[in-house]
Parts: C-alpha cells; structure tokens; sequence
C-alpha cells in the first residue's frame, strides 16, 4: 500500500490486534473503519486505573535543559516506546 | 496527543509507566517483573548466527588473508600460556574491518584497523596499563602485526546485556568518565579520535548517498560546525584525556562476572574536548531516543563525581551543543548509509537522527569560546 500524501510504502503494524498502516516516508499513520474507535477504547482501559496527572507536575528539570533543536520531549507521557526499538537497541551499543 | 508515532510490533514495551496512549504488552510486563532475561552473557556465548557466519566467510573471501583462524589460534595460545588448565570456551565477538575481537575463555584477542598506525595505537595502550580502576588494563602493552593488522590482548570482561537495555549501568559510565577527565595522562597519548572518526562518516555519506533525501540535512548540520568539531583543526582542549568512542559496548566488569565497571576500547583514546565524550548519550537525550530520566542519571553521576566537562551546575547545553550536534550528525551519517547500502527506507529512530539534523539548521551552534 501507497502514503496517499506522499506515495512511500506504507507498514503494516498490530497493536493489540489492531492492523495500523504507517508511512515509511512521512511516518503518517492510516486507520481502516472503526480502528480508531479500537484504539480509543484501547486507550481508555489502559488509561482508567491510573489517577489524573497533576495540571502542572512539578518538572524534575529545568525545561530549557535541551538544545534548541531537540526534538520536543512527551510532556510527560513517556513518548518513549519507540526507544526499545531494536534499532535504538543496536545504537546504544555502536559508534 | 493520541496517536504518538507507533513503533513496530516488535518494539519493546515501555517499562517505566503506561500513560495514555502507551499500549503495553502484558506478557512481556510480566517477564519484566519476573525478572526473566536472556540467558547468556550478552549474547556473547551463543552458537553463531547464521548472518555472523556469513559475515565471517565475506570477510575472509575479500581479504584474501584468512585473520580469524589465525588470530583465534593466537589468542588460545596466549590463553593457554595464562591458563593451562583450560576450560577452552571460544567465541567470535566481533567481526569487522575495523575490529574482529576473539574470546578464548579469559583472553581476548582484538585485531585492530588495518590502517591503524601502529605507534599511535601502542601509547594508548600503554596509557591503558597506567589507568588501573578506569581502563581495563592490556596484557601486553605492544601490539604485534598479524595480517597486516595490528593485534592487542586483553583479559575477558563481561559486558553490559544488549537485550536488557534499561540495565545499562549509566552512573558507572559517567564516574569512569569523569575519573578519566580528570586524570592527567600517565603517558603521552595522541589526540582524542573522535571528530576525526565523525569526519570519516560524513566522507563515507557523500561517497555512498549523494542523492538521498536525508543526505543534506545531515550536510548541513555537519558544515555548520566549527573546524575542530569536523576534525578540520586542533581542538581547543590539547591536555584533557579523553575516551572518543563512549557507547554502552565500551563497558565492561572486571573481572567477570561482578567485578568493577571499566572502561574498554582505547583506539580513539587521546587528549581532547572532554564534552565529546558526554555528547553521545547527550544527542541521544536530545533526539528524544533516550529517556530524559538516563540521560540526568548520567548527567548528575557524571557531576557528582567532578567531572570537569561541564559546569558544575546551571545549564550544561553551552558546551555540550556542538559535541552533541556532531555525534548526531555522525550516527545520522552512518544511518543512512547503511540504510542506503541495505536498500531499505529509514526506520523511526533514523529518521529522528535526520529530523534533529534538519532542525539544526534553524539554530547556529553557539560561537567557539576563547
């Protein structure tokens, strides 16, 4: 399957047995019918059991603490899965 | 944001809290909080995988010169001199052009770049020798030539798992850094390899990617970068002894399997820009690849243990930007090429190391000091 934006392949991945298509160019992410609603569902299960985070969490570090051209850090919400990839993986143990 | 981007099935779930959006595997949750981990010494003890095989037969077809057999009969004959009663565990750790590293039980044996000057790698190792409770120590402090490459011997340590990331030992890394920083070097040593070795990367880019995509953005980043920073000049630190290579495979414990943390890998060792070698795990935080809570782990360990390349407190961006800036720009290089000799797209995290690249544009590195 083609990037209807910007014609690379496209992936398919399962989360949770849900088929999700991502871009292998601009990394967009495609839904079929009512995988959205899959997820969202998905989603609030996972997200029920934990109490609501505090408006303003006290930061362990200053924000400013990144270069400028740091690539924005999650807010907090641990955008940090894609770190177990196996290519970040083989990273930490290369030049 | 409800969607971050999604990483491939096989990606590892997060293990530090599930927020929203995180969907986390349950049976992998559990093994994590059993405890269970791959059995082995990072994988370091296993029967060679097919492509290991493969990669050994095309590196002796094309080199005409068959180094492994021979440097494996060298390092059972150096094990066996040290230990005769040996248990004769074997493996290959590595290898590459620029390193086949052997292991016969307690010995190692590491054949180095063929174009490495010989002299240039002797005073590192003899260096090495001198640091004890930093470097793991040679057993020998002379190379000898075999095949046309030099050979260095080396007690066996057990390195950090490479299945079990989240136990890679930061604050050990930053101490043996920061003691590393702040000793004056015991014998002299040549200059810190690192930005020559980044240089190197960017060359191989251009040569084998001229017209991809990422290529120049990656360009970009690297030619704003002062000389010293692109291995184009001396760098403003002549004295400082340096690492030049910091990742999680230059760790070690010595000896195995409980002895103390130590440093190991001492070709781009040499006197330099200390930051250089916090710029890696630095890039790494900044590409958003490494979880912020590791990289102030490292940080603060680093500080704690007064190490002197950056300040004390307060922000430590000023002087790790270009180092950082560089390394990125380097682990982009090296990405994309293999991708483009591989054929295949970027992954996500390569495609982070480009888009951090991209981004550099918009800023100017900070202007050297002094």
């Amino acid at each position: 399957m083609q990037c209807p934006k910007c014609h690379a392949p496209m992936h398919t991945y399962n989360r949770n047995g849900v088929q999700i298509e991502q871009c292998s160019g601009c990394r967009g992410i495609f839904l079929d019918y009512g995988e959205l609603e899959s997820l969202t569902r998905l989603e609030a299960q996972w997200s029920q059991p934990a109490p609501p985070p505090p408006p303003a969490a006290p930061q362990a570090y200053p924000a400013a603490q990144a270069p400028a051209w740091g690539a924005p850090h999650g807010g907090g919400h641990g955008h940090y899965g894609h770190h177990r990839q196996k290519s970040f993986g083989r990273m930490l143990f290369s030049s | 944001m409800l969607f971050p981007s999604v990483p491939p099935d096989d990606a590892h779930p997060d293990g530090d809290g599930a927020g929203p959006g995180h969907l986390r595997r349950p049976e992998a949750s559990r093994a994590r909080a059993q405890g269970i981990k791959a059995v082995g010494v990072a994988g370091q003890e296993r029967r060679p995988s097919p492509r290991r095989t493969l990669r050994t037969l095309t590196h002796v077809t094309t080199d005409a010169h068959p180094l492994l057999p021979a440097l494996e009969a060298r390092v059972r004959e150096t094990a066996h001199a040290r230990t005769p009663a040996c248990p004769c565990g074997a493996a290959t750790l590595a290898d590459r052009p620029d390193a086949t590293v052997v292991r016969h039980a307690g010995t190692v044996a590491k054949a180095h770049a063929a174009g490495a000057d010989p002299a240039e790698l002797s005073l590192r190792v003899t260096a090495a020798a001198r640091l004890p409770g930093v470097l793991l120590p040679p057993l020998a402090p002379a190379p000898v030539v075999l095949h046309g490459r030099p050979v260095t011997y080396w007690p066996y340590g057990a390195p950090v798992d490479p299945e079990d990331p989240d136990a890679a030992p930061w604050e050990a890394a930053a101490t043996l850094l920061a003691r590393l920083h702040r000793t004056a070097a015991p014998t002299p040593v040549p200059p810190m390899r690192g930005p020559a070795k980044a240089a190197l990367a960017v060359a191989r880019l251009r040569e084998a990617a001229p017209h991809h995509p990422a290529t120049a953005p990656v360009l970009a980043a690297w030619s704003a970068l002062p000389a010293w920073a692109r291995g184009a000049a001396a760098m403003p630190d002549t004295t400082t002894l340096c690492h030049g290579d910091l990742h999680l495979g230059q760790l070690i414990r010595h000896p195995a399997p409980d002895g103390p943390w130590l440093l190991i890998d001492v070709d781009d060792l040499g006197t330099g820009v200390p930051a250089w070698d916090l710029a890696r795990p630095a890039a790494w935080y900044a590409c958003g690849l490494l979880p912020p809570e590791e990289w102030h782990r490292f940080l603060t360990a680093y500080r704690a243990s007064g190490g002197p390349a950056v300040p004390a407190d307060g922000d430590p961006w000023p002087v790790l930007d270009v180092p950082a800036r560089a390394l990125t720009a380097q682990t982009a290089a090296r990405a994309v090429t293999k991708a483009v000799l591989a054929d295949r797209p970027l992954d996500e995290v390569e495609g982070r190391l480009v888009d951090a690249c991209a981004r550099m544009a918009s800023v100017r590195p900070d202007a050297p000091r002094g």
